[in-house]
């Protein structure tokens, strides 16, 4: 499967970048994210992070489609 | 004309508070977010606010139909700055209209609140000292009814 990830705030300064196209055995948020946090060094465990595919916050278990455009959300600070 | 709205301009209170005006309305209450000059005890000098377009707009709009539901408003309005800011600057604006008082602050208060709780948006602040670091304020974990 290839997703299209974006990046904001502290994970795309972690990432060293904003967005990248990802080719992956992952088929869920949950395992995609294991395989950037270790791969980036993302600090955030999954219950600080919200996820979002093709602009709608989805579960962890959302069963990903190739082309989906990924985004995992860190804590927000808007205000 | 959507009810919120992300801002790379300045934020132009007065046309925000005329789209509340209803016949049926017996006031408004607004708020104004400004960018202040310190953080828990560090020299602010400036910042950033990202935002995910796409989900910002459609949770602050959702955030808005629910204060409309929930608290009988005549109209709600919210408008966020994004791109950098100064101190002084206003970086967020919320009105609400109703037609007795006590909706229109209850309601006001809770958007905001809502606002800062759900909508992806990011602060990153730069200090006097040379530093600047993203705020991902809350260590507790996401509330579940937000997914």
């Amino acid at each position: 499967m290839r997703y299209k990830l974006l990046y904001f705030a502290s994970l795309a300064d972690r990432a060293g970048r904003a967005e990248e196209m990802r080719d992956t055995s992952a088929r869920a948020p949950r395992d995609l994210y294991t395989e950037i946090a270790r791969q980036h060094g993302f600090a955030f465990s999954t219950d600080r992070i919200r996820v979002a595919v093709n602009g709608a916050l989805v579960g962890w278990d959302h069963a990903l489609a190739d082309g989906d455009e990924i985004v995992f959300l860190p804590p927000v600070s808007g205000g | 004309m959507k009810r919120f709205r992300l801002s790379d301009a300045v934020i132009d209170a007065g046309a925000e508070k005329r789209a509340l005006e209803h016949p049926a309305a017996g006031g408004c209450v607004t708020f104004e977010g400004w960018v202040r000059n310190h953080n828990e005890a560090r020299a602010v000098l400036r910042l950033d606010y990202q935002a995910y377009a796409p989900l910002a707009e459609s949770e602050g709009e959702a955030i808005l139909e629910q204060a409309c539901a929930t608290f009988g408003l005549r109209a709600a309005r919210c408008v966020h700055r994004v791109g950098a800011l100064s101190i002084g600057d206003m970086a967020v604006w919320v009105g609400a209209s109703a037609d007795h008082r006590g909706a229109a602050f209850d309601a006001c208060r809770w958007i905001i609140d809502e606002v800062k709780r759900r909508v992806p948006i990011w602060k990153n602040e730069h200090y006097a000292d040379g530093e600047s670091g993203w705020l991902h304020p809350d260590s507790t974990p996401v509330d579940p009814s937000m997914i």
